[in-house]
């Protein structure tokens, strides 16, 4: 056995240098479905807690619900539990084929490829349509899922600064002579809850003759007016190349993801996209619960309406009570605490009024930004909203940061 | 004409700097500082082999070997760039 205290002494002394920084992550048990409010386990060993959740992706309150659970089981019924293939041999039913449909014609694009995660869509899709003629221009702020997929490529990659459209044009003229030029970004980005500004994205790509790919993980379902995403929120529907997104957050929340858009490049897709050809394919009951997903969402704007309601009461209450947020329209709500111990004795004392949200600061953030994030629910009543207000307003009150300028906040805590 | 130092220095600032007026000098830590990260240190190094005609391999490029100006001029000293 070559795992010998030696190698057992270099992964231990990685792992203490971990704790030491403050960056080691800890499970929280959940007892509960998905919702609203869930019993948590948390330290491990202390007693069960009903805590309001603000802290997960389940944006339209599709988790849980109970239509998405019949339709579930239905597809097992039918479609049985696995399909132990990929996709190309024998991991392909008719529901497959149909989900697929439904996201196309629900994104308003020309073909879309069913992926086992976002993650693996971006993962997959630059290497298999671009490669070093090409160049990806990202937003410095995209998902680590983007940057890993970059990675795989042979394009060549640059980045622009967060949001700043004069940056992104310079790199356009830089790289005018490249064969494909993509410009990457997130739809809504996860961490301060803004939107990229897609209209001004579009236009330099048609100016510059670049192509637009959209991550709309965090839009998809609840962005733009009936929820298609950003694209439909920037009116520029049919003007995004690719736009990858998940099942795991508002989509029902369970797993999968997809790249939708060009016809030619989901073909690429599959033909090349290496987490498609050699991972297995999405587990029917799945796919016949994110088909039910899209029917929701496509019929009716309810529950998107309803978190749009959320919303506002939410930042409206914090901005009231004086703590300072995150300017924005999404469900994802920054609560700026600058300081990163006092997110998190934040967080900590939240849970104990039995709110549930997490603090998050660098190298998650950047320095000096350090917050909690709050994301919203279809699924919060009013009741649960005013609780969670209540309790951010003690524990505020308990820190004095109410009606503080950042500059006040950081001269007492530091940053 | 300003030295190297100052060149990479104005680079930077330009790349990498939200706010102009940030103060940035050649000891800076630009990666454990949270102004570069290791996905957008791609166009400071592209920058610096266009400019110095060099190819520098991916094992040099480390974070390390970019975290200042002071470090960076340090390794293009083993091009013989200064
Ligand atoms: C912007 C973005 N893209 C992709 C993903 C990954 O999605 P999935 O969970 O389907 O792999 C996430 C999830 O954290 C995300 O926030």
């Amino acid at each position: 056995m070559a795992y010998s205290t030696k190698e057992q002494g270099h992964l231990k002394s990685e792992l203490d240098n971990i704790k030491k920084d403050g960056i080691f992550k800890e499970e929280r048990i959940i007892c509960a479905p998905q919702d609203s409010e869930i019993e948590v386990i948390f330290p491990s060993g202390t007693e069960e807690k009903n805590v309001i959740n603000m802290c997960s992706n389940n944006y339209l309150g599709l988790s849980s619900h109970p239509e998405i659970v019949e339709a579930a089981r239905k597809g097992l019924d039918h479609r049985g539990y696995g399909m132990s293939s990929v996709r190309f041999i024998c991991g392909t039913q008719d529901i497959h084929k149909e989900l697929e449909d439904k996201l196309t014609k629900f994104l308003g694009t020309e073909d879309t490829i069913l992926f086992p995660s976002c993650m693996d869509a971006n993962a997959g899709v630059f290497e298999a349509f671009m490669n070093e003629e090409d160049v990806m221009i990202a937003d410095r702020l995209v998902h680590a899922s983007i940057v890993d997929g970059m990675r795989l490529a042979k394009a060549m990659t640059d980045t622009y600064k967060h949001s700043n459209m004069d940056h992104l044009e310079k790199k356009l003229i830089l790289h005018e002579d490249k064969r494909l030029k993509l410009i990457v970004t997130d739809g809504a980005f996860s961490m301060d809850g803004d939107l990229a500004k897609l209209d001004k994205i579009v236009e330099l790509a048609e100016k510059y003759n670049a192509l637009v790919f959209v991550d709309d993980s965090h839009s998809s379902g609840f962005i733009g007016k009936t929820g298609r995403g950003t694209h439909e929120h920037f009116d520029v529907v049919g003007k995004i190349d690719i736009i990858t997104t998940t099942l795991g957050k508002a989509l029902g929340g369970a797993s999968g993801g997809c790249v939708s858009g060009r016809k030619e490049i989901v073909e690429m897709c599959r033909q090349k996209a290496r987490p498609y050809l050699f991972s297995n394919s999405i587990a029917p009951v799945i796919v016949a619960a994110s088909n039910k997903v899209i029917d929701i969402v496509s019929s009716s704007t309810e529950r998107r309406d309803k978190l749009e309601v959320n919303t506002k009461f939410w930042r409206k209450g914090l901005i009231d009570a004086g703590f300072i947020i995150k300017d924005g329209e999404t469900p994802i709500v920054p609560v700026m605490l600058f300081n990163a111990k006092l997110s998190q004795d934040f967080a900590k004392d939240l849970y104990s009024e039995g709110i549930y949200a997490i603090g998050f600061f660098f190298p998650v953030v950047a320095k000096g930004q350090a917050r909690i994030r709050t994301q919203l629910s279809a699924a919060h009543d009013m009741t649960h909203l005013e609780k969670a207000l209540a309790a951010f307003i003690k524990v505020g009150k308990k820190y004095d940061i109410l009606n503080k300028t950042k500059e006040e906040i950081i001269g007492k805590y530091g940053n | 004409m300003s030295g190297i130092k100052e060149v990479i220095l104005d680079y930077i600032k330009e790349e990498y700097l939200e706010d102009e007026d940030m103060e940035l000098d050649f000891s800076s830590p630009l990666i454990t500082g949270g102004i570069v990260d290791s996905f957008s240190m791609v166009s400071l190094k592209r920058f610096l082999e266009t400019k110095y005609k060099i190819q520098i391999p991916d094992a040099k490029a480390t974070p390390d070997a970019f975290d200042s100006v002071d470090n960076i001029l340090v390794l293009l000293k083993e091009f013989n760039v200064v």
